[in-house]
C-alpha cells in the first residue's frame, strides 16, 4: 500500500506531475480479489482483454492479476469460460 | 514622486498601469467600471503591455484569471457586488490552486433590492474563501495597497483582494501621491512563479479524494496564516519608498482612549474627524481601523483594544449572527471583560454622519450597552 503523505511533505495545491499514476496504488479499497486456478486456466486471455483497469498480465507463463490496481470488479471471473477465476476476500 | 488629484478608481487604475500586469480579464460593473475603463485606455494607448481580455461575465473573468495565472502570468482584475458574487464559484479555486491574482473590489451592496451604492456585503460574503483581504480608507491607501498586494500575493502564493468604498472612494477626487513608474516597476519586480503550466509539466486542478484533500486545505490555512508576517515585511519595503506605514490596522488616538470605535474603510475618515472634535473637548476617544481583515490579526487587536469600551460599526449584516467585523473583534477580545456594542450602519449607501458617530461615543460614555445589534441612521 502507498504511504500517504502528510501536509508538510506534499506539493502545494494538489498539483500533479506527469505519469504520477504509476506512483499511486489505486486498488487499496477493493473488497474481493480474483484468484486464478492455473490448473483450469487455458490462457485464452479473455480476462486480460476485459479487465477495465488493464491490470491482468501474463507473468512467468501465468495469468496474474495486479492487486495494486485491481478494484475487485469481478468482470474477469464473470467472463472466464472455464471458471478458473474465483473471487476471494481481498488482502490475503 | 508627484502629487496629483484623482479618484479612488483612478488611483487603482494608475497603480495597475505602473504594475503593468501580463493579463487583465475585464467585465464592467458599477462602481468598479471606471477602474477597468481607465485601464482599457492605457492598453489602447499602448502605455502598458497587458493583454486585456474582454469576457462575457465575471464568472468568466475570474476563470480567465485562474487560467492565465496558472500559465504563469501576473494577473489583475476588478469587480463589485453582484459581479463578485458571480465570481464566487471561482474564488476558492484561485486560492485553492494558490494563484496570486490581485483584484480591486469596489464595495457595493449585494442585490436584492438592487442598489449600486456602498456597503460591505459583497467582500464580507467572500471572507472565508482563502483570499487575503485588505481594506482601504482613501484614494492614497487604494493606490498603496494595490501595489503592496501584488508583492504580497506572489510571496504568499495566494490571491489578494483590495477593497475601497463604492462612490465614496471610487468616484471622489483626492490628492494622491504617485510614485515614479520605475520605482513601482522595481518594487514589484518580475513575476517568476516556482511552478507554472508554461514552464513545467504539471496538472492544475486534478481531483483529490478524501485521502488528500484535507491535507491540501491544511496547507492553505498555513499559507494564509504566514501571510500576516509577509504583509508586514512587504509593507516595510514599500514604506521605505513612500514614507507611509503599512500595519494590520491603524490606531488613531487609541493608546490612552477609554472609548474606541472600530470601523473599516472610508467611514474611518469620518470617525477621525469626530475623534479630533471630541478630543478638543477633553474626551478620551479613539479609533481602530482594521486594514488586513484576512488573515485577521487577533492577538495584535486584542492588545490594542484591551481595557476599552468598544463600539464595532459594521457596514454589512451577517443575517442571523454577529456582523462580520464585530464577530472578529469579539473573538479577539474573548477572555477579556471589554464592553462591546455592535452597530450596523450604511447599508445600501446610507450615509454615516459625524453626529451618528458622536452619538455612538456618547452611548459608550453613558454605559449604554445592549446584548443585541443596534442600527445607525435607520428609520424605525
Amino acid at each position: 500500500m502507498t504511504k500517504l503523505l502528510g501536509w508538510k511533505e506534499m506539493k502545494k495545491a494538489g498539483l500533479v506531475e506527469p505519469a504520477s499514476s504509476l506512483k499511486v496504488k489505486t486498488g487499496v479499497w477493493k473488497v474481493e480479489q480474483p484468484v486464478v486456478d492455473h490448473k483450469k486456466c487455458t490462457k485464452c486471455f479473455k480476462c486480460v482483454v476485459y479487465c477495465p483497469d488493464l491490470c491482468i498480465e501474463e507473468k512467468e507463463g501465468k495469468i496474474t492479476p495486479n492487486y495494486d490496481y485491481c478494484k475487485g470488479c469481478a468482470l474477469c471471473a464473470k467472463v472466464c469460460p472455464v471458471k478458473a477465476i474465483t473471487m476471494e476476500k481481498a488482502g490475503k | 514622486m508627484k502629487k496629483t488629484a484623482m479618484t479612488g478608481a483612478g488611483a487603482a487604475a494608475e497603480a495597475m498601469r505602473q504594475i503593468n500586469p501580463d493579463v487583465a480579464p475585464v467585465y464592467p460593473i458599477t462602481p468598479q467600471t471606471p477602474i477597468m475603463e481607465t485601464f482599457a485606455h492605457f492598453v489602447a494607448d499602448g502605455k502598458v503591455e497587458t493583454e486585456l481580455i474582454r469576457v462575457e461575465s465575471e464568472h468568466s473573468a475570474m476563470s480567465v484569471a485562474v487560467g492565465a495565472s496558472a500559465a504563469g502570468a501576473r494577473v489583475m482584475t476588478a469587480t463589485s457586488a453582484n459581479g463578485l458574487a458571480l465570481m464566487l464559484e471561482i474564488l476558492p479555486i484561485a486560492s485553492g490552486l494558490r494563484l496570486p491574482i490581485v483584484m480591486n473590489v469596489v464595495n457595493r451592496a449585494l442585490s436584492a433590492p438592487i442598489n449600486i451604492h456602498c456597503d460591505h456585503s459583497d467582500s464580507m460574503a467572500c471572507r472565508d474563501l482563502g483570499w487575503v483581504q485588505i481594506y482601504s480608507e482613501n484614494n492614497q491607501e487604494v493606490y498603496d495597497n494595490t501595489i503592496l498586494a501584488v508583492k504580497l500575493a506572489e510571496k504568499t502564493e495566494l490571491p489578494v483582494m483590495v477593497m475601497q468604498d463604492g462612490f465614496i472612494t471610487s468616484h471622489c477626487v483626492e490628492e494622491v501621491e504617485i510614485l515614479d513608474d520605475k520605482t513601482v516597476k522595481n518594487f514589484v519586480g518580475e513575476y517568476e512563479p516556482e511552478v507554472s503550466l508554461l514552464k513545467n509539466k504539471v496538472t492544475y486542478g486534478a481531483m483529490q479524494l478524501p485521502d488528500y484533500n484535507f491535507e491540501t486545505k491544511r496547507q492553505e490555512a498555513e499559507a494564509i496564516e504566514k501571510a500576516k508576517k509577509i504583509f508586514i515585511d512587504v509593507g516595510k519595503g514599500l514604506s521605505k519608498i513612500t514614507g507611509r506605514r503599512y500595519s494590520y490596522f491603524e490606531s488613531y488616538m487609541l493608546d490612552d482612549a477609554d472609548y474606541a470605535i472600530v470601523v473599516l474603510n472610508s467611514s474611518a475618515g469620518t470617525a477621525k474627524a469626530v475623534v479630533d472634535k471630541l478630543r478638543k473637548n477633553g474626551k478620551k476617544v479613539g479609533l481602530l481601523k482594521p486594514i488586513l481583515f484576512r488573515p485577521f490579526p487577533y492577538e495584535e487587536i486584542k492588545s490594542a483594544l484591551k481595557g476599552k469600551a468598544i463600539a464595532v460599526l459594521d457596514r454589512s449584516e451577517s443575517f442571523g449572527a454577529n456582523p462580520p467585523l464585530c464577530a472578529e473583534i469579539k473573538n479577539a477580545l474573548s477572555g477579556l471583560n471589554n464592553k462591546i456594542q455592535s452597530f450596523v450602519f450604511g447599508l445600501g449607501g446610507r450615509e454615516l454622519l459625524e453626529k451618528d458617530i458622536e452619538k455612538v461615543f456618547d452611548d459608550l460614555a453613558k454605559n449604554r450597552f445592549e446584548d443585541k445589534i443596534r442600527y445607525l441612521g435607520l428609520r424605525e
